[in-house]
């Protein structure tokens, strides 16, 4: 293995290991305080890609501004989401919650496929985002090097958001307790809903990124990110935001060793093979890699 | 005295199909230490978290210096001045001493009292000075309790309610513990205090109610308690109907 390899290897790993991280944090802020796994949390991410899309085509809005509306479209869909479809039976059981997650999921889907087309499109990107770039002798899309530093800017600002802010310390009581956080005067409906809008506001992130890489936009294409943040999370753990991210980079490690290791006639079961060691996690680690602290207990 | 602090009336209170509490009324005046005792499973705690906000009363009225506050949330009555002390400390683990504190005075934080109510808090428990900056899960189970009491004065309440605050403590936190409650009555604090150990529990408490199964058994003055009622028959079991031994 040659030094070029290995350099390659840590970008790669590096960047893809930051969006599968950033995917993997969004559905942890919500089941945190919730115990409850957002299976429309795939569709956040469609819906901005859709917006993107659309900006993208149709206006001539400069690019910040299109990123910024999808970025944003997140954050006001998870916002919303909460309000009209979750709250209402936040009293009720977790199954309810569940139910009302995959319908959301359902009809976000059907709705962007009746109203614009069950078909692919092509979203335009700046010609910078997968302009190449030679790094460390290396050839890599500029995207991987943006993709990197959006993540470290956001885990800064995330981690002094929950460390250094009132709001942010309660969010992470509520996490472990939510019963006692509110006993304290936290609101429910504030930590709720500032966790579902960071949930898509990182929704709104992974679009733009997972787009770029993929090319295209569909109706379907939030089944995609969505497994992989939950694969994200059974390695990494379920209970803490630093195993969502920790459990990102490590999913995107393994996926990159078993594509450099597997010999060509394998690489296309590279998958079964990823799912393998989930399953392993699943029996022999089922909290993840970090354990983090919680109650066994949710909102009522 | 005027109004009570607290008015419960007639509250009955049910998990799913099976009553907890059925037709619980008692007050506690402004500058009273009241005390609750019960066996295990009397529905003592229920009460506490009834009069919290946790659970919702099928019916009756719960009046908080005259407002009714049966059917407000949690948060809601927290701000209005009930603090709950929850049983088992309840302590954010992961949470430092100082976020643990923060918390507490979420709802009711003005920034120009807060150092003063922290140096208040730490001239009661100078181990939460020294522990400021480590994780509550760290903290012995005497330490949680400071700390979980701590929090619970942070908001400055109008009603201070401790659920077992001595459960599973060393018999010198014990002491500690109650030395402080004494403390804290002798401030002029109302408290209404939940407690296994009601022998202790009495010595302090103005007044005292007795729970059986749901229901007051008695209410009144400690010292009466002994003569009107044979405590031993609610404790083992033997006083009301459907009584667990």
């Amino acid at each position: 293995m040659t030094l070029g390899v290995i350099v390659e290897f840590i970008i790669n790993t590096l960047s893809l290991g930051s969006l599968y991280a950033l995917i993997s944090l969004g559905l942890v802020f919500v089941f945190g305080i919730m115990q409850l796994v957002n299976f429309a949390y795939g569709e956040y991410i469609m819906v901005s890609a859709y917006v993107l899309y659309g900006l993208g085509v149709f206006t001539d809005l400069p690019w910040p501004l299109v990123f910024l509306a999808a970025v944003l479209t997140g954050a006001i869909i998870g916002f919303v989401s909460e309000v009209v479809a979750f709250r209402p039976f936040r009293g009720r059981s977790l199954d309810a919650l569940l139910v009302t997650s995959f319908a959301l999921s359902v009809i976000l889907q059907d709705t962007v496929q009746l109203s614009i087309s069950p078909r692919s499109k092509a979203p335009p990107f700046p010609d910078f985002f997968n302009q190449n770039v030679t790094l460390f002798g290396i050839v890599t899309p500029l995207r991987s090097y943006l993709m990197i530093g959006t993540t470290v800017l956001l885990l800064v600002g995330l981690s002094l958001l929950m460390r250094g802010t009132v709001l942010g310390i309660a969010m992470r009581g509520a996490s472990e307790n939510f019963t006692t956080a509110r006993l304290m005067g936290v609101p429910a409906n504030l930590v709720i809903s500032t966790a579902f809008v960071i949930s898509g506001l990182l929704a709104g992130i992974v679009a733009i990124f997972w787009t770029a890489r993929s090319g295209a936009v569909e109706p379907l294409m939030g089944s995609a990110p969505l497994l992989v943040g939950f694969i994200a999370v059974v390695i990494g753990g379920m209970h803490s935001l630093v195993g969502a991210v920790v459990g990102g980079f490590a999913y995107a490690a393994v996926a990159n060793v078993l594509s450099l290791t597997l010999p060509t006639s394998l690489l296309s079961f590279r998958d079964a093979f990823m799912f393998v060691i989930v399953i392993m996690f699943l029996v022999l680690r089922p909290e993840g890699l970090i354990r983090g602290s919680y109650a066994e207990e949710r909102v009522g | 005295m005027s109004e009570p602090v607290l008015d419960v009336r007639d509250i009955h209170v049910a998990y799913g199909a099976v009553k907890a509490l059925d037709g619980v009324s008692l007050h506690v005046l402004e500058g009273e230490l009241v005390s609750l005792c019960g066996v295990n499973g009397a529905g003592k705690s229920t009460v506490l978290k009834a009069i919290a906000g946790v659970l919702k009363p099928v019916s009756g009225q719960i009046l908080l210096a005259g407002q009714q506050i049966a059917g407000k949330v949690p948060e809601q009555v927290h701000r209005l001045g009930v603090s709950l002390v929850p049983e088992g400390r309840e302590i954010f683990p992961s949470l430092t001493v100082a976020e643990n504190l923060r918390i507490a005075a979420f709802g009711t934080y003005k920034a120009a009292r807060f150092a003063a109510d922290l140096e208040d808090v730490f001239g009661l428990f100078p181990i939460l000075k020294e522990r400021y900056r480590q994780p509550g899960g760290l903290l012995s189970g005497g330490e949680q309790q400071m700390l979980a009491i701590a929090r619970g004065l942070m908001s400055h309440p109008t009603l201070l309610m401790l659920d077992e605050p001595s459960l599973g403590l060393s018999p010198n936190m014990v002491d500690s513990i109650f030395e402080l409650i004494e403390n804290l009555k002798g401030r002029g604090m109302t408290i209404l205090l939940v407690e296994q150990n009601a022998e202790r529990a009495l010595q302090l408490a103005d007044r005292a109610y007795l729970l059986s199964t749901g229901r007051l058994a008695f209410g009144g003055r400690p010292e009466e308690m002994g003569d009107l009622v044979d405590i031993a028959s609610v404790y083992l079991g033997t006083h009301g109907e459907g009584s667990k031994p």
